[in-house]
């Protein structure tokens, strides 16, 4: 016994700085990434001398906490989800290039997203050579990255149950109001169903970080999350 | 009215009508009726009114006309909330809701008849009950403490005049003064209530006495939330909070109003404002209504109907349920599955699973909030926790003025649930 926990460690010993390695290799091709960029570069600057533009520059972004450039005026959402704790490392960095909404209803980066995991890979990449640390980033991550908010085509089409939607709706009204204010909590009527759909899946497998959300999120089957977006969606 | 036929002959105006309206359910519309109008009342009368558009009718039978809420008049105490602000009416229920909503005190319910006495006189038919009555206190469990000790030392315990009243005594305690709080045992009202009221007063006290003293006489040798508010109170009000546990005879608790004296295991506290909140019970109209077993009223998670009678259902603070804690938000949630129980007996509309959730916001200092919270579902027995979360300790400042934030958002969320106001 004693001989395999010691050979165990070894194997972890040698092989452990060589996994670094090669994850970081692995998480895209950085040049490839340099061209995807310019689908950024119109908003975002990165490198020696960048400057907030539209969007905040990029420079030392992996593990940075959300929100956090000084001087830079972010929506109201994206503070919000800061305040919930949200750190830009790899998982969440790819979750919010895959669909920004996901992650962030209201964000004012107005980009579709890349949905091809290559370019999000790719570009990642190339950011990563802005950062600072990029030794921080968890060993396993690059290669564990999970796709998490990427729903299948069923599950967004499911059609929602209005009636059965009202009556779990009353659980949320408890602290959403029905007239759309937002002090404290964000409004969540009128909301466009699969943006709906989307960012009550992210609570569910914990992307999004707020505690009750993904608490409430979690026990929601996927017909109850549609039955809620379509009531919200039409509420008046 | 039941028709025989004498007077199905000797009535042409019934008959008629009878005839005339054969859509019409043999009797009247259903009616519904509410006892008590705070978190679990005031939303289950909207929400079977609401949802039943106009084929139920519904009655609210509420003694006062403002209702002043439990729920955030801690921080009434701490100077963070004008007690106008926690004030609430009934209005809009009636215009917009169409609640029948009456002022008045129920006395009893005669459940065979169906019918609930009011003390201004007469009675209230019903198909279905719900009762909703908040918490009474247990008689002797403070020796020396009865409700007519209330004003020497107030409970505050129920919002309004008592909350009122014991912000006067705290603001007039004497310099380094002592304020000692009689903890309740568990089961009771809002668990982190007390230790935020404790936060809320040393909040105060830190700016306008800060060589007063708090001592908490406790039964309970842990309480809700207890790793966040003692951190919190060490790193806010380090040295002003006392508390005595069972440990050290914290049970063991006598008060003399007279004398203005606390005496806790032997040990006799002089003090310059003492809030006793004393063991509770389920408001006095469950054992009136012969509802009670214990101090509470048992029920049903599936619907929040009565274990004891199936046309009543008993919401929030005074039934017997399982796991959630007695809060207004349990409240809130419980009114809602009750209201589609009660929908579902009386219209055949659709019922589904019950689903209940409950959080727990308390505020420590300024911009310090925490919360705690759970999900949960009826199972047979009871209704039973199945998810849940808590603040942690040594969050940032950020995350705190959040949660603070957030719980500003629900009182307005809740509020407007309940009385159907924007």
């Amino acid at each position: 016994m004693w001989g395999r926990i010691f050979s165990g460690l070894l194997a972890l010993a040698l092989s452990g700085p060589a996994l670094a390695d090669e994850t970081a290799e692995q998480i895209g091709d950085a040049e490839r990434g340099a061209i995807v960029y310019k689908k950024c570069s119109g908003c975002h600057q990165v490198g020696p001398d960048a400057v907030n533009r539209t969007g905040p520059h990029l420079n030392g972004v992996f593990d940075r906490k959300a929100g956090a450039i000084e001087g830079f005026f972010y929506s109201k959402s994206l503070m919000r989800a800061a305040a919930d704790g949200l750190i830009w490392d790899l998982e969440h960095l790819d979750a919010y290039l895959e669909n920004p909404k996901a992650l962030v209803s209201g964000t004012r980066m107005s980009f579709r997203g890349l949905r091809e995991k290559k370019d999000r890979d790719d570009v990642l990449a190339f950011l990563r050579l802005y950062s600072d640390n990029p030794q921080n980033i968890p060993e396993a991550s690059p290669t564990a990255l999970k796709k998490e908010v990427e729903l299948s085509p069923e599950v967004l089409a499911i059609v929602g149950d209005v009636a059965y939607g009202e009556y779990l709706a009353s659980e949320c009204l408890t602290c959403h109001k029905r007239t759309g204010a937002d002090d404290g909590i964000p409004s969540i009527t009128l909301w466009h169903p699969e943006d709906f759909v989307v960012a009550m899946h992210a609570y569910k497998r914990k992307i999004r970080p707020h505690p009750v959300m993904q608490m409430m999120a979690g026990r929601l089957s996927d017909e109850e999350i549609a039955a809620l977006a379509a009531y919200f969606a039409e509420l008046k | 009215m039941k028709l025989n036929r004498r007077t199905f002959l000797g009535s042409s105006a019934v008959a008629a009508a009878t005839l005339a309206a054969p859509m019409v359910r043999a009797q009247t519309t259903p009616r519904a009726v509410v006892i008590g109008g705070g978190a679990g009342g005031a939303t289950a009368a909207r929400y079977i009114a609401k949802d039943s558009g106009g084929e139920i009718d519904v009655t609210l039978i509420e003694p006062t006309r403002s209702y002043y809420t439990c729920f955030f008049s801690n921080l009434y105490l701490g100077g963070f909330r004008e007690m106008d602000s926690l004030g609430h009416g009934y209005a809009t229920l009636a215009s917009d809701f169409g609640v029948n909503v009456v002022h008045d005190w129920a006395t009893g319910v005669d459940r065979d008849a169906k019918t609930v006495a009011l003390a201004g006189g007469g009675s209230v038919p019903y198909d279905r009950l719900v009762i909703s009555p908040g918490i009474d206190f247990v008689d002797g469990s403070v020796p020396g403490w009865d409700l007519s000790s209330q004003t020497a030392m107030p409970h505050a315990y129920k919002a309004g005049t008592q909350t009122e009243l014991l912000k006067r005594q705290i603001m007039a305690m004497p310099t380094g003064g002592t304020y000692v709080m009689v903890a309740p045992p568990n089961p009771y009202r809002c668990p982190p209530g007390p230790y935020e009221r404790v936060s809320m007063v040393a909040h105060y006290l830190k700016a306008n006495n800060p060589t007063a003293k708090i001592i908490i006489a406790d039964p309970k040798p842990k309480f809700s939330k207890q790793a966040l508010f003692e951190e919190g109170w060490e790193n806010h009000y380090g040295g002003m909070i006392e508390r005595i546990g069972p440990d050290f005879g914290g049970e063991n608790v006598s008060v003399n109003a007279a004398e203005m004296t606390v005496d806790i295991d032997g040990e006799v506290v002089n003090a310059d404002v003492v809030n006793v909140i004393p063991a509770m019970k389920a408001g006095t109209i469950c054992a009136a209504a012969a509802l009670t077993d214990g101090n509470w009223a048992p029920v049903s998670g599936h619907t929040m109907q009565s274990r004891l009678d199936e046309n009543i259902h008993i919401l929030g603070d005074a039934c017997a349920q399982g796991d959630m804690p007695k809060s207004g938000f349990s409240a809130n949630s419980q009114a809602k599955v009750a209201a589609m129980a009660v929908r579902g007996a009386l219209t055949g509309s659709r019922v589904f699973p019950a689903k209940f959730s409950n959080t727990c916001w308390s505020l420590v200092a300024t911009d310090d909030g925490i919360k705690v919270g759970a999900s949960y579902e009826a199972t047979d027995e009871k209704i039973a926790k199945t998810d849940g979360f808590i603040s942690q300790t040594g969050e940032d400042a950020d995350l705190r003025k959040a949660t603070y934030e957030e719980s500003i958002g629900w009182y307005a969320g809740i509020t407007s649930d309940m009385f159907g106001t924007a």
